[in-house]
């Protein structure tokens, strides 16, 4: 470890780093903006200067950007000299001249880089006589704001968007100081990952949207950390709340998952909790139209349950405590787990892999580092995207390795990125159809999933004997087979990520034989499997049966009621079977926060907790639980699910829930009865926990208006409310130091009121949170000692005349359930269509936009065409999970329908 | 002791001293223009709202007292959707008129405000604002903000040059 | 005999009903003259001069709440306040007003007020003891000290009064003075008394045991409602009766010149001391306590005995010659 001299105080600091991160994680304060942890230097805004002396007698020394400076031992540096402190200021002073009198109107104030940089070096006082330059703004989509004249050139925006993204359509224009960052033209920004600008941009050019619909500055907001709910990856988020609404979602730091980049799913789904279709009061079917009572509908329900057989449906988005309490409730052999079939198998099937390979399940910080990756089926951008980012990262690997060579550390961005030019390291793709990582990708196939399962098989084959053959492979197969064979055992970190979004057994069963005989030879390989939900593994953890099982109970008279947890049994199972089985159950108790087709059916309906209404655990794809914390008091009678279900539990005398109070209670049960969840216990500290015997504030010490934004109610406050949950509290009271990293509400530290506070949290910046990186894996690689290989490979796939196998295609925006309430994300979903081969168009004579209709699982579809050239012909790609598009079991055989020319004029409906 | 008789003897004079007592409500103190009482908000020249929600006037206030919601109009001109104040608890310290960068929030002499009923000295925006400037007369923030609102855009404020041509290499 | 009877309880019920009223009074006259020599108005607002402030602080008295400190003795809590009310009356039964205009002619009508002002005491010992205060139970131990310490130049001072008149009697005494009113040959002795009166009665300057910049309220800080009101009323009973007493031991009683009855003259010379006390109370500051048991035991005391022994020198003198 190399010794530097900060200001004649020795340090020791980690080697390789620049002298600008050396002097942040030694928790030095250095104004800066161009460079960012997690995309290193350029040294563009001049901001970051020190000075740097020869030796002790030096003197003079001279002015050096830090960002730029390696770190070597026995350097001597001044952060205070007076010339550097000077230069700094004056850096800022020419920045300002032309930025904006707008601090007032713009959002990022309050959480601004720019204002804090400024506070920082000491400018204060415009001596700039002239006028200021402006520019025209763009409007850039639903997501995001733009105002270019608060503009101070860092580029970061782009360097963001363009290296570390991989978007396309934001650059740099103009020249000198007239340089514009946007887009060519108007538009909305393509980039998945756009609103992570809000963030990177260290000033308000690049604002968050939808927090401008209801804004309020950050020091207002009530916040908590939780986890995104929107996919399997669980990225770790702060939700901030105000007068009753959630406001905003930012990132929170976890240096094992996210890191500092949230895709615009998880960063703007989160509209959903304030919109119109919230269950805010308990509905019983038989007094409405009136709403009734916590209490009342709790009596209602134990009076209907009193003399009922009573099953239970699971949620996979609900949280493992809620789904827990249900099972509890109703008994390990009256529980269902509330998913498709198809979902059933797969999470399942994905379960047995994690639980038996191997190989370890990386997390995202690792699947960055990973030097050679083969994609199973998964279109990452659409199922799990922040993966899907981190991959994009992974491709600089091996092209950095040469970095190295050369000798230029490897946060010398701009040398760096000169050197490696448009070189990747390995990566193959195969997918269904094109995907937006197939640009960085060494070998595309677009295939059916058996066709890549085979592909996968093969490639098992040619690392490892023990894997089975695969018989009749093409001779382009073939030779990608050994390509990819090859790329993958000569890389150091080799990565295999599947996953269940082509509801192919197969797939995952290649993915494994692929991980386990890699891993063989690599230790360090890794594998990924994303699961279609954000507590689908939770959820095949905890155990239930088959949806099927739960309709037959009811239909055969086993059961007269049914309790379903925060599910939308409509968006897993067939319309007409769904209501069927409702119709059928004389009880039908749902508990969920949003009104959808299921709740419609039911007997009474009780309000559950949004993701930031309620506590709870999810666990993610890699098998890490992580605990989400309540944001705000709820209004009205709106309580956990998990509340809900104990309170019926202690009033039907079951006797495992007699005791439960708060969320630490079903934690206990939950590791009692179910062993494997044992480590859950060292998850987050226990309601009780204390710093100094205070708890932590949910609110800055900023927050304000405490005795005024209630008093048009009643102009005497009220008693804060209690949390009986968490060592948070809804006040403005507590310890102000830095709590443990489970329980961080937010990111602020003295000076650092923007997002970049982060640095003063993590042990070394970019590095891992002080006091560990929150969530705790349940699942560890080789846990039950098996390492067989799957030994089923399938037959190619052959297309069908007059049929079409339909696959389904995620989409990020308008895939998940919850973020598609959002009236942003609704606004990027696509409409319905029907993805079909050119060829198969042509073959049922059929234009892009005109009407193709078929019948799968009995149901008749018409969905407007899109031409995919690169879907393999025979099949066909359906948007999965839309809010208008009914259910229906995929991938299945649809039975194309002749064009009626009756139905041709009519409205693209379905039926 | 002659000390104790002579203070009592002074004590005594003071009876045929002036009553400095002034007989409020039948006669009113003169308030100076920069006493801290009740507290409006006011307008800019063109009787636009001046208050631009900002929310500076709510973190700086010591008893937490104003709480208020910024929103947009059609053209991007940010305003307070309410403000409250909840005179019960202002000290009126003034750090509100302080922290307001656009003049808007400001404390005038008047200070009668008493209410039997504590609810009634909770004032929303409509008992606040007023039709005038009050003590700043001529300022518009927006004429100096770089945003563009209804009526200016881009450019037109003071001391603003045209929007950059982006398409332009000219120097 | 029947007469005299009616005429007994006529005077009682004058004095009675005089007496409360002056009490009552004197709120407002105090905080009038207060205001006066401070430059202000005082209570102004209710009625004529905002004279009605007297009947709406005794209103306001009557009706807040009468509480008693869950942890008080509360039997004495309860009497305290009725022993200084009754004590101070009591004191009033000597003191003639105008000829005929007495309650009860004693013989030994000094000895008897001194007797009653020494019980006033108990009111502040007990009423600070019940409270179960530590403000309060400090207050009355200052209270007890002072008063007690003050009692002796009290009656060392009236002495010289009755060596000149060698009578108890207070009728006889005021008879006494038709030639020369006692407070040029007893100066001193005024002096001392009046002094020893201001402390008696715990006024300021000396209002120690009260003290409300250091003990709240001292002894009655427990109090509320009428039970504080008689603690109220009883102060200014007890100034009324300081005054009456030094007007008839050194400024002749009733005595005056003709052209006003004698009642009147006795009430003009009884309210230039109530002003003397209010006075007092507006221009000096508070001593500290050992200031106040130092100036009594170490000045106050020599002088009122070196004025004892002049006085008896001179009579004894006269009387030899």
């Amino acid at each position: 470890m190399p010794t530097i001299y900060i200001d004649n105080v020795p340090y020791e600091v980690t080697a390789g780093k620049n002298l600008l991160e050396a002097c942040l994680s030694l928790g030095k304060d250095l104004p800066y903006f161009c460079w960012h942890p997690a995309m290193g230097s350029v040294g563009a805004c001049r901001q970051c200067a020190v000075k740097i002396f020869k030796d002790e007698a030096d003197t003079k020394g001279r002015l050096i950007m830090s960002c730029m400076e390696p770190v070597r031992d026995n350097l001597r540096l001044s952060i205070e000299e007076p010339e550097a402190k000077e230069f700094r200021e004056h850096v800022i002073e020419w920045l300002m001249t032309n930025h904006p009198h707008d601090c007032a109107v713009c959002d990022e104030g309050g959480s601004c880089h720019l204002q804090d940089m400024t506070v920082m070096t000491g400018h204060s006082y415009r001596r700039f006589q002239f006028k200021k330059r402006t520019y025209q703004n763009q409007y850039l989509g639903p997501f995001l704001n733009h105002e270019m004249n608060r503009c101070i050139q860092c580029y970061r925006c782009v360097r963001y968007y363009k290296d570390y993204a991989g978007g396309k359509d934001l650059d740099v224009f103009g020249a000198h100081n007239h340089v514009y960052f946007g887009r060519a033209e108007d538009g909305v920004l393509e980039s998945e990952f756009s609103g992570n600008l809000a963030e990177v941009c260290p000033t308000g050019v690049f604002t968050d949207k939808t927090l401008k619909q209801h804004y309020t500055r950050k020091w207002d907001l009530t916040m908590a950390p939780s986890v995104c709910h929107h996919c399997s990856l669980g990225c770790n988020i702060t939700a901030g709340e105000r007068y009753g609404s959630l406001r905003q979602i930012t990132n929170r730091y976890n240096g094992e998952v996210n890191g500092y980049f949230l895709c615009d799913r998880g960063r703007f789904g989160y509209e959903f909790v304030n919109g119109p279709a919230r269950i805010r009061k308990a509905l019983v079917r038989t007094k409405l139209p009136e709403a009734v009572s916590r209490e009342e509908a709790l009596q209602e329900v134990t009076t209907q349950l009193k003399t009922a057989r009573v099953i239970g449906i699971g949620s996979p988005r609900a949280s493992l405590e809620s789904n827990f309490a249900l099972k509890a409730l109703v008994g390990e052999d009256n529980f269902h787990s509330g998913v498709s079939d198809t979902d059933y198998d797969m999470v399942n099937m994905s379960l047995k892999i994690l639980q038996s390979t191997p190989a370890r399940t990386f997390s995202l910080r690792e699947v960055e580092k990973a030097d050679a990756v083969f994609i199973l089926g998964e279109d990452l951008i659409n199922t799990a995207p922040r993966l899907g980012l981190a991959v994009r990262q992974s491709g600089r690997q091996q092209p950095l390795e040469t970095v190295m060579q050369a000798s230029i550390p490897y946060w010398q961005d701009a040398a760096a990125r000169e050197l490696v030019q448009e070189q990747h390291g390995p990566l193959f793709m195969a997918t269904l159809t094109a995907t937006k990582l197939d640009e960085i990708a060494t070998a595309t196939l677009h295939a059916s999933p058996d066709t890549i399962a085979r592909l996968g098989f093969a490639v098992a084959n040619l690392i490892s004997a023990g894997s089975p053959e695969v018989t009749h492979l093409s001779e382009e197969e073939q030779a990608l087979a050994e390509q990819i064979a090859q790329a993958l055992v000569k890389a150091k970190k080799p990565l295999i990520i599947s996953g269940c979004s082509t509801g192919s057994e197969a797939v995952l069963e290649a993915a494994a034989n692929l991980t386990a005989a890699l891993h063989a030879q690599n230790p360090e390989t890794g594998l990924v499997l994303t699961l279609p939900e954000c507590n689908s593994m939770g959820l095949a953890m905890l155990g239930g049966h088959r949806l099927d099982s739960a309709f037959a109970a009811i239909h055969n008279g086993y059961a007269e009621a049914v309790i379903i947890l925060e599910n939308n049994l409509h968006r897993c199972a067939d319309k007409a079977e769904v209501d069927r089985f409702l119709g059928k159950a004389k009880q039908v108790i749902v508990l969920d926060h949003l009104h959808h087709a299921t709740t419609e059916k039911a007997h009474v309906l009780l309000p559950a907790g949004a993701f930031s209404e309620a506590d709870g655990t999810l666990v993610n794809n890699e098998g890490r639980a992580q605990r989400f914390y309540q944001v705000y008091p709820t209004a009205e009678d709106i309580q956990e699910s998990w509340r809900w279900l104990a309170q019926i539990g202690q009033a039907l005398h079951v006797p495992l829930m007699s005791q439960w109070e708060n969320i630490d209670d079903v934690n206990r049960a939950l590791m009692e009865v179910e062993p494997k969840f044992r480590s859950l216990e060292a998850l987050a500290p226990p309601a009780g926990f204390r710093i100094s015997g205070q708890k932590i504030p949910r609110e800055t010490h900023r927050f304000s208006g405490r005795t005024a934004m209630f008093a048009h109610h009643n102009v005497s406050e009220a008693k804060p409310p209690q949390d009986p949950d968490s060592p948070l509290s809804f006040t403005m009271e507590g310890y102000r130091g830095q709590p443990p990293s489970p329980i961080t509400p937010f990111f602020w530290a003295p000076g650092w009121n923007s997002m970049q506070s982060v640095n003063k949290y993590q042990d070394e910046v970019g590095g891992h949170l002080r006091y560990g990186d929150p969530g705790i894996r349940l699942i560890e690689p080789g846990q039950d000692g098996l390492n067989r290989y799957y030994h089923d490979v399938p037959e190619d796939f052959q297309p069908l005349k007059d049929h079409l196998f339909v696959l389904p295609l995620p989409h990020i925006f308008g895939s998940e359930e919850l973020s598609s309430f959002s009236p942003g994300i609704a606004e990027r979903a696509p409409k319905p269509y029907v993805a079909l081969n050119p060829r198969d168009a042509q073959t049922f004579g059929l234009e892009a936009g005109e009407i193709l209709s078929f019948t799968l699982n009995h149901q008749t579809f018409r969905l407007p065409v899109k031409l995919y050239p690169e879907l393999s012909p025979g099949t066909a790609g359906v948007p999965r999970g839309l809010q208008d598009v009914p259910f229906f079991e995929v991938p299945a055989w649809a039975i194309i329908l002749k064009p009626e020319p009756a139905w041709k004029n009519q409205p693209h409906t379905i039926s | 002791m002659f000390s104790i008789l002579r203070s009592m003897g002074l004590t005594f004079l003071h009876a045929f001293h002036k009553r400095d007592t002034i007989q409020y409500p039948e006669e009113k103190a003169k308030l100076s223009t920069r006493w801290r009482g009740r507290i409006v908000l006011t307008r800019d020249p063109d009787m636009g709202e001046r208050c631009v929600g900002c929310y500076l006037c709510a973190a700086a206030c010591p008893v937490d007292c104003i709480s208020l919601q910024s929103t947009e109009d059609e053209n991007g001109r940010r305003y307070p959707d309410f403000f409250r104040i909840n005179f019960s608890r202002c000290i009126f310290c003034g750090f509100c008129e302080e922290a307001c960068p656009t003049y808007a929030i400001q404390l005038i002499p008047d200070f009668e405000m008493a209410e039997y009923n504590r609810q009634n000295l909770v004032y929303e925006k409509e008992d606040l604002l007023i039709d005038g400037q009050g003590k700043y007369p001529g300022y518009n923030y927006y004429k100096v903000a770089g945003m563009a609102i209804g009526g200016k855009d881009k450019g037109e404020g003071i001391n603003e040059n045209p929007p950059v041509n982006v398409k332009s290499l000219l120097p | 005999m029947e007469e005299s009877t009616s005429h007994y309880l006529l005077i009682i019920g004058g004095v009675l009903f005089g007496l409360l009223n002056v009490a009552a009074g004197l709120i407002w006259v105090e905080r009038r003259m207060l205001a006066l020599w401070q430059d202000r108005y005082g209570p102004n607002r209710a009625g004529p001069f905002g004279l009605f402030i007297v009947l709406a602080d005794t209103l306001k008295l009557f009706f807040k709440e009468d509480w008693i400190p869950p942890l008080a003795d509360k039997v004495v809590f309860v009497i305290a306040p009725a022993i200084v009310l009754v004590t101070v009356l009591l004191g009033f039964v000597v003191v003639p007003f105008a000829p005929g205009i007495v309650v009860a002619d004693l013989n030994i009508g000094l000895l008897f007020f001194l007797a009653m002002s020494s019980m006033g005491a108990y009111s502040i010992i007990l009423g600070g003891w019940a409270s179960n205060n530590k403000y309060a139970l400090l207050g009355a131990m200052r209270g007890a000290a002072q008063m007690i310490s003050y009692e002796v130049f009290m009656g060392l001072a009236l002495m010289g009064v009755v060596l000149l008149t060698g009578t108890f009697n207070m009728t006889t005494i005021v008879e006494a003075q038709r030639d020369l009113w006692f407070f040029i040959p007893q100066f001193l002795g005024f002096v001392i008394f009046f002094i020893a009166g201001v402390a008696e009665t715990h006024r300021l300057p000396f209002d120690i045991p009260e003290s409300e910049s250091e003990l709240v309220a001292g002894f009655h800080s427990e109090y509320s409602g009428m039970k504080f009101g008689m603690f109220f009323i009883g102060e200014y009973l007890g100034i009324t009766l300081i005054s009456c007493m030094v007007v008839t031991l050194y400024f002749g009683g009733w005595l005056g010149p003709g052209f006003l009855p004698p009642l009147v003259w006795f009430a003009i010379k009884v309210f230039a001391f109530i002003s003397l006390f209010i006075l007092l109370r507006a221009s000096l500051p508070r001593p500290r306590y050992d200031q106040l048991m130092e100036y009594g035991w170490k000045i106050l005391l020599p002088l009122s005995l070196v004025n004892l022994l002049v006085t008896a020198a001179i009579v004894l003198l006269q009387t030899e010659s």
